[in-house]
């Protein structure tokens, strides 16, 4: 007896009752389909959450005045941070590789008759590079000459130039912040951030200008650097804290700074997305694992139907191992047939859910290998009860039933 | 002398246990040659079918010896018979049992599949000419008559060459021509030497055989010769051919 023949046989029995076999299957394309789907949507949700924080930038450290320990207070509170704090970084952290001060406020900016509420950044240029935002719709940064000479000169995030010039040219052009002319030198293409600091909406303005011109202070409200590589992102971080903390306590002895790691929060929202993953998988593998139970309900239905053609086969000269095998194959060749349609029914699944949610359609190699292994493997599992029920019919019992 | 075919001594079978023990088969002791045809007879519950069972390797005897062949079966386990069936046996069922959705060819092959030989479809194909069926061979069971099916069943029994064919009340669901037709098979299988042991419970079938064998209540009583079969050959000409009477 070769395996092809068994193979033929099992064909053979799941095509004589198509209907049957159809809706057997339908569980297992089900559930693969949606494993499939959950876990497409959840990397998709993965891959979103990390694309934001990119547009961020990558390899960012910032720190920032703990607002919960009054560090934000006004005033030459020890917890303000102060443009001394950026050349100490920058002389005694060797792995950071730019670094810029910065300050921020919120301020009307206007143009014309249209007006916008908007963050103003004060940054040095090399802001660009860390905040990655280089890549320009139109014009340039202004120099670190415009900031040591504290030039009105502004780049604009997407959307803020959007609503001041409603897709016309800005470059070379006036708005007034704080009733002060700026010349607009560029804007910075759309990176589709969104919530808090948005890059999108940003006017970035030379750190000087920002301070002496429209904020009036000294003090700097916040140290962005770019760090050389993410793999020595928490020594720098930690580097970083020592410098700051080596200067000022608090009474209680604790740092006055939070230093924001772009690195970990990425690990952080993949953690958090991967969890998601594991929950939608692990739901979408109970319809699996139902649809497996339909199909050993199924199986031994069957084997019940056709004892006596067992009891023919066996009087034939079919073995115990002979008649498991092409049970056993009846029921996994339905699981893998359902499980191709279902990775099918999965994929396009995926690209509608995606489109709805509006993240990256991912559908993962490896999910699909394991949805189908392990549609495989419940054929076998759930197939073998059924199967070894009909291996071990007695041939005389089999062909006396009717 | 021809060879000893199947050689049974002392054959036992008990079904059920303590008071409600049913002794099938009681010290059944007998032996058949090559080239016999044999008829098994006896009323229902006689043990007939028991015997029949048991010189088919579907089921065991609690006690006794059976030589099939020159082959201790009893000593063989569950794979080893089924290698025993499919090598030296070919059944022929009084319900036919085909696989309804396979060709003719396709289930006489079925023997072969499970005994893994090759080039099956020249080979059934030359057991189902064997019984004139050489023109149905695509066709399905349900595509066949109740005659054709059990000529089908048949080849089937003889694809692999079997040193007996055991047929197990092969007529009962046949009309007298039918009957008749399939009886001059099996004498024409017998005339090449083939062994033949069919049970029956009708008298004239085992006019057909060469030797009747009668039980009753569990043990052989009678081994007796046929004298003068019945030729099957002859009595088909003194039937009445079916479409004469269709048209008459």
């Amino acid at each position: 007896m070769k395996f092809g023949d068994s193979f033929e046989s099992a064909l053979t029995a799941i095509l004589s009752n198509k209907l049957r076999s159809a809706l057997t299957m339908l569980g297992v394309v089900i559930g693969v389909g949606s494993v499939i789907a959950m876990i497409a949507i959840g990397e998709g949700t993965k891959k979103k959450s990390i694309e934001q924080l990119e547009i961020m930038g990558a390899n960012m450290i910032t720190v920032m005045p703990d607002w919960r320990r009054g560090g934000m207070s006004q005033g030459s509170g020890s917890g303000q941070l102060k443009v001394e704090d950026v050349e100490a970084i920058k002389r005694e952290v060797p792995s950071v590789t730019l670094i810029t001060g910065a300050v921020r406020g919120n301020e009307t900016a206007k143009f014309g008759s249209n007006s916008t509420r908007t963050s103003i950044s004060g940054v040095e240029p090399q802001m660009a590079i860390i905040a990655n935002a280089t890549k320009m719709l139109a014009g340039g940064w202004f120099t670190p000459e415009d900031n040591a000479f504290a030039a009105r000169k502004a780049v604009l995030g997407y959307q803020v130039w959007d609503q001041l010039y409603e897709g016309e040219n800005a470059i070379g052009s006036t708005i007034k912040i704080k009733g002060q002319n700026f010349e607009v030198v560029g804007v910075v293409t759309y990176k589709g951030g969104s919530g808090f600091r948005n890059p999108d909406e940003q006017i970035y303005v030379p750190l000087e200008t920002a301070q002496k011109r429209l904020l009036g202070k000294t003090t700097i409200d916040q140290i962005s650097m770019q760090v050389i590589s993410t793999d020595v992102m928490i020594a720098t971080q930690a580097k970083v804290e020592e410098v700051l903390g080596r200067t000022r306590k608090s009474a209680t002895g604790e740092s006055q700074f939070r230093v924001f790691n772009q690195g970990e929060q990425m690990e952080q929202v993949q953690q958090q997305t991967q969890l998601l993953g594991f929950l939608l998988a692990g739901i979408a593998s109970v319809s699996l694992l139902v649809g497996g139970i339909g199909i050993m309900n199924i199986m031994l239905v069957s084997v019940t139907e056709r004892t006596r053609e067992i009891g023919l086969r066996k009087a034939l000269g079919a073995t115990k191992p002979v008649i498991l095998t092409q049970f056993m194959l009846e029921s996994v060749m339905m699981c893998v047939f359902g499980g191709v349609i279902g990775i099918i029914l999965g994929w396009i699944v995926t690209q509608y859910v995606s489109k709805a949610l509006q993240v990256p359609p991912a559908v993962n190699g490896l999910a699909v290998a394991m949805a189908f292994g392990f549609a495989a493997f419940i054929g076998l599992f759930f197939g073998l009860f059924p199967a070894m029920r009909a291996s071990n019919l007695q041939p005389i019992e089999a062909l006396r039933s009717d | 002398m021809s060879k000893v075919v199947i050689e049974v001594k002392n054959l036992c079978k008990d079904y059920g246990k303590g008071d409600i023990m049913v002794h099938a088969l009681r010290d059944v002791s007998v032996s058949i040659n090559q080239g016999e045809f044999v008829a098994i007879m006896g009323p229902s519950g006689s043990g007939k079918t028991t015997f029949m069972n048991t010189l088919g390797c579907l089921d065991k005897p609690t006690a006794g010896q059976y030589f099939l062949d020159g082959k201790n079966v009893a000593d063989l386990d569950d794979n080893q018979l089924a290698e025993v069936r499919n090598q030296y046996i070919g059944f022929v069922f009084q319900q036919f049992n085909l696989l309804p959705r396979q060709s003719a060819l396709r289930n006489v092959e079925l023997p072969l599949q499970y005994a893994g030989v090759k080039n099956r479809h020249a080979i059934a194909a030359e057991a189902l000419n064997r019984v004139g069926l050489s023109q149905r061979m695509e066709h399905r069971p349900n595509e066949l008559s109740g005659g054709q099916q059990q000529r089908v069943a048949v080849a089937r029994a003889i694809v692999n060459n079997p040193v007996m064919i055991l047929a197990d009340e092969p007529t009962g669901n046949l009309d007298s021509r039918t009957t008749e037709e399939i009886l001059a098979l099996f004498q024409a299988l017998n005339r090449d030497g083939k062994t033949i042991i069919v049970v029956t419970h009708e008298e004239e079938v085992a006019r057909h055989c060469k030797r009747v064998l009668r039980f009753r209540d569990g043990r052989l009583v009678m081994d007796e010769p046929v004298l003068d079969p019945i030729d099957a050959e002859k009595a088909l000409l003194d039937l009445p051919d079916p479409d004469a009477v269709a048209t008459a």
